[in-house]
């Protein structure tokens, strides 16, 4: 009866991402990169936030280590779930190397909801399966859609980006403790800098705001 | 270029994921280092969208983005789905765009 319910919850989760990924595929085109370029990303770096980052850096014109440093910075948190999870999924070897690949914000939260290990990794292998299987699917589709669109700029396209941000920060700001105000360190350093700095450092600059919360306590 | 960053981007994200698997859990005993992983995606999103919705070059720009993503804004207040707040920033966005011509 728990298999069926988080074997559901695992597809729920994936079609949910699934539609994202449609944003993904578009951000991607309207960035400058190939559609096979773009369903490259979803397939090797397969994880959301760092993805937008690098198109998106891209995009407005910044350098392959602006782009890449925003997208590394975004993808460190998959580190820490991979601590807080490897005792209870129990892989080694080429296990472990296959199972890292599937290690995202998506299925680490279905892992970490189930305390008993064998739902553990059934929720880990369900969830990060089905999100693998329809991101992917989803950025070709978006890539596809928004190459036969042809200009980005007429579609809004350019305001699906910061839009697709603003949505993945939300559920982080209702946690409350301090997160407004590193948010909102982090958005102003940006824009403060942005006048002075080639495009994309300014965001990296902006991690800094996180010492606004960590020296105020 | 693209390419170049698209590798580095992947590769370094796999080392990511497959070296927090490979550490001890006791590396998360340390406040601080849960503290600063857990606001770091928080500094750098919000950084994301105020880049990317006043951001051109290196110049600060009010235009339709700015429209866009207000309204997503308040979808969001509203706790619309993902995939809805980004369809209505940028059909606002097209639609001013539109009309100011």
């Amino acid at each position: 009866m728990e298999r069926r319910s988080i074997v559901r919850d695992a597809v729920a989760v994936g079609m949910a991402t699934g539609a994202y990924g449609v944003a993904f595929g578009a951000a991607g085109v309207a960035a400058g990169f190939s559609v096979l370029q773009t369903c490259l990303s979803s397939l090797l770096v397969f994880t959301g936030a760092s993805q937008f980052a690098l198109v998106g850096v891209i995009g407005a014109g910044g350098g392959a280590a602006a782009a890449v440093g925003s997208a590394l910075l975004l993808g460190a948190r998959n580190a820490l779930y991979g601590v807080r999870l490897s005792g209870v999924l129990g892989w080694t070897g080429w296990r472990r190397l296959v199972a890292a690949q599937g290690m995202i914000d998506e299925s680490a939260a279905m892992a970490l909801a189930r305390p008993e290990p064998r739902a553990a990794r059934l929720a880990f292998v369900s969830t990060a399966t089905s999100v693998f299987v329809l991101w992917n699917l989803a950025t070709l589709i978006g890539a596809v859609g928004a190459t036969a669109v042809g200009d980005p700029a007429v579609l809004g396209l350019d305001a699906a980006a910061p839009a697709g941000f603003l949505a993945l920060l939300a559920p982080r700001l209702r946690e409350g403790g301090g997160v407004w105000r590193v948010a909102a360190a982090g958005a102003v350093i940006a824009l403060l800098a942005t006048p002075w700095l080639p495009p994309g450092v300014p965001v990296l600059l902006a991690s800094f705001g996180v010492l606004v919360a960590v020296r105020t306590r | 270029m693209i390419w170049v960053a698209l590798g580095l981007a992947a590769a370094g994200c796999y080392l990511f994921k497959v070296v927090g698997m490979s550490l001890p859990s006791a590396w998360l005993d340390d406040p601080r280092v849960l503290r600063i992983a857990t606001l770091l995606p928080v500094a750098l999103l919000a950084a994301l969208v105020a880049a990317q919705t006043f951001g051109n070059g290196r110049a600060l720009v009010l235009d339709a983005r700015a429209a866009g993503v207000a309204v997503a804004a308040v979808a969001v207040l509203f706790r619309a789905p993902f995939l809805l707040v980004v369809v209505l920033a940028a059909a606002t966005a097209a639609l001013v765009r539109a009309v100011s011509g």
